[in-house]
């Protein structure tokens, strides 16, 4: 490969990447170090005597049975969000891709939930399925006979924040599956129609493997999303609860840092996040680097 | 394509409406209740026809705001649009600069910052929160609007789309600049910016619903009701028995926080969709 052009100039590139460098150092890197610092350390909440304590805050968290069990818990939550979130888009996305009338139409109809806060997802499904003002959480109780109360039912509690994170996901895979859908060979369809092979066959032969690319880039961001994002809608709707039910490690980091006060504890618990963060990220990058060099 | 039988021509609208029903009901329902009196609402069930409280809701949330919160719904706009906007704007501008270092000029480092950029990639804030609200408490930015921006304006996802961009651009238009006596910086805003307004503006409607929408991050440093979105006003005045809400004002509250952002994409679909795919790659 020839050697591009570049400006000759020897501060200005510096120049430029400097604000970019200052909010990078400033609100990632020293945050981020601190919070490897402050995880070895024991912090009196009142601001008075800091201990040096090494891996204790960890060893602490290793062994405490609810850190595990927010472990698992955020675990199934965002396996469940991420899966439902991209089954259902992609259903959709075959669907709205077809020749039908009215598929603009169809299309910014799916697409425009996008935009809704996770809060605000968190809000809607709330007032649904609120047991005292909840329209829906009426029907259950008086015409369904189901005992509807999310405020003292963990599986009901789990299964409407689920429900109203994947209610927000969807639209975000469904704008990738549809861009993915459109670039699907024509061609290639047809001919495989015209050899026999059914809607199903072509599916899951031509269709599927084109797609595969863009299912697992989403499928990690989905689950990026179901770990991390979805803090407002835990916060608002379950508040971790009923008891630890719905308690997800950032929903537990928050808590433990903002509310109890336990820095190094709270310090810890981010790091290993951290930790979990990056993996993905290297996991995705490895996989889209490999598709690059195809 | 080659199936031409009624049921199947019919089943996709089908399953396109029943998604559709799923996506408006919630936010029907919203909109139902903020026509309403309080009192309709917590007789459930709420009737799901709209009643005639509209404007004297709308006007109350807007000039007063609930009892619960001592702000009114236009302050709390005016917070979430500056933060908004703020991000927006800041992350894109940041951005470019950046992503115009990393392609058009050569010097020492520029692996190191690219590599840099790019772990802060995918991590999100809710996994640092204390420590970067030390920072910004240690910088007495707390319950400012430097102080709801300016840690958002990290974006990895912004620098990797400009620089995808800027990569295409022919090297000889740089070169051709520098020979006609232009600085690197004229050929950046006279050539290379407005070479760049559909990615900007796809940046730009991606980011400014990712601001509209922030929600830990004002929770944690906002304690002065004058600086609260109106997610956090939603949060505050949902806090209490359910009894003691003022149902009708926070779903009003909801719906004006769901218009801006809904409105954003759908004028701009087409450049928020093309941003949304090509940041993949």
């Amino acid at each position: 490969m020839a050697k591009q052009y570049e400006f000759p100039s020897k501060g200005l590139p510096y120049l430029l990447v400097l604000p970019q460098m200052i909010v990078v150092v400033l609100f990632f890197f020293w945050p981020s170090i601190q919070a490897v610092w402050q995880s070895f350390f024991l912090q009196d909440p009142f601001g008075g005597r800091v201990l040096f304590v090494g891996f204790e805050n960890y060893a602490n968290l290793f062994m405490d049975k609810s850190y595990a069990a927010s472990f698992l818990t955020s675990t199934v939550f965002a396996v469940a969000v991420a899966m439902s979130a991209l089954v259902i888009a992609l259903f959709l996305a075959v669907q709205a891709n077809r020749k039908i009338a009215g598929a603009t139409f169809y299309k910014t109809m799916l697409i425009w939930p996008y935009a809704v806060a996770t809060l605000i997802a968190g809000v809607l499904w709330l007032f649904m399925f609120n047991p005292n003002v909840g329209v829906i959480a009426w029907v259950l109780q008086r015409k369904l006979g189901v005992n509807w109360n999310y405020l003292l039912d963990s599986n009901q509690a789990f299964l409407l924040i689920t429900l109203a994170a994947s209610w927000k996901q969807v639209a975000y895979n469904f704008v990738f599956f549809l861009a993915g859908l459109q670039s699907v060979p024509a061609t290639l369809l047809e001919a495989a129609a015209i050899d026999g092979a059914g809607p199903a066959k072509r599916f899951w032969t031509i269709v599927f493997p084109f797609l595969s690319p863009t299912t697992f880039y989403l499928l990690v961001m989905n689950l990026v999303y179901g770990f991390f994002e979805t803090f407002p809608i835990v916060h608002q709707v379950t508040a971790g609860g009923p008891g630890k039910a719905t308690e997800i490690l950032v929903y537990k980091v928050w808590r433990d840092g903002v509310i109890n006060l336990d820095l190094g504890g709270s310090s810890a618990q981010s790091v290993i996040l951290m930790f979990l963060v990056i993996a993905l990220t290297v996991f995705q990058f490895r996989f889209i680097e490999r598709r690059v060099t195809y | 394509m080659t199936e031409h039988s009624p049921i199947r021509r019919f089943l996709p609208h089908l399953w396109l409406w029943i998604a559709i029903v799923v996506i408006v009901f919630p936010i029907w329902l919203v909109f139902v209740a903020s026509t309403r009196t309080n009192l309709e609402i917590l007789s459930a069930p709420m009737s799901v026809l709209p009643g005639s409280h509209f404007l004297e809701n709308y006007f109350r949330v807007l000039t007063e705001g609930g009892h619960a919160l001592g702000e009114s719904a236009w302050m709390m706009m005016k917070n979430s649009l500056i933060m908004a906007l703020g991000i927006s704007v800041g992350k894109i501008v940041v951005s470019l600069l950046a992503a115009f270092a990393l392609v058009f000029f050569d010097f020492r480092f520029r692996k190191a910052i690219f590599w840099s950029i790019f772990v802060t990639l995918m991590l999100p804030v809710e996994v640092r929160i204390m420590p970067t609200y030390k920072v910004i408490s240690d910088l007495h930015m707390l319950n400012s609007y430097w102080g709801l921006i300016l840690p958002m304006i990290v974006s990895a996802t912004a620098v990797f789309l400009f620089r995808q961009f800027f990569l295409s651009v022919p090297r000889e238009m740089a070169e051709a600049s520098q020979i006609d006596g232009a600085t690197p910086m004229q050929f950046f805003g006279e050539i290379l910016v407005p070479m760049t307004r559909t990615p900007i503006a796809a940046m730009f409607v991606i980011q400014f619903i990712y601001g509209w929408n922030q929600y830990l991050w004002p929770l944690l440093i906002t304690t002065k009701e004058k600086y609260y979105t109106l997610l956090i006003g939603i949060n505050r005045m949902l806090a209490g028995a359910d009894v003691e809400i003022e149902w009708q004002i926070v779903m009003a509250t909801v719906l004006l926080a769901m218009v801006p952002p809904i409105i954003v994409v759908i004028v701009m679909q087409k450049q928020f969709v093309a941003g949304m795919t090509e940041t993949e790659k």
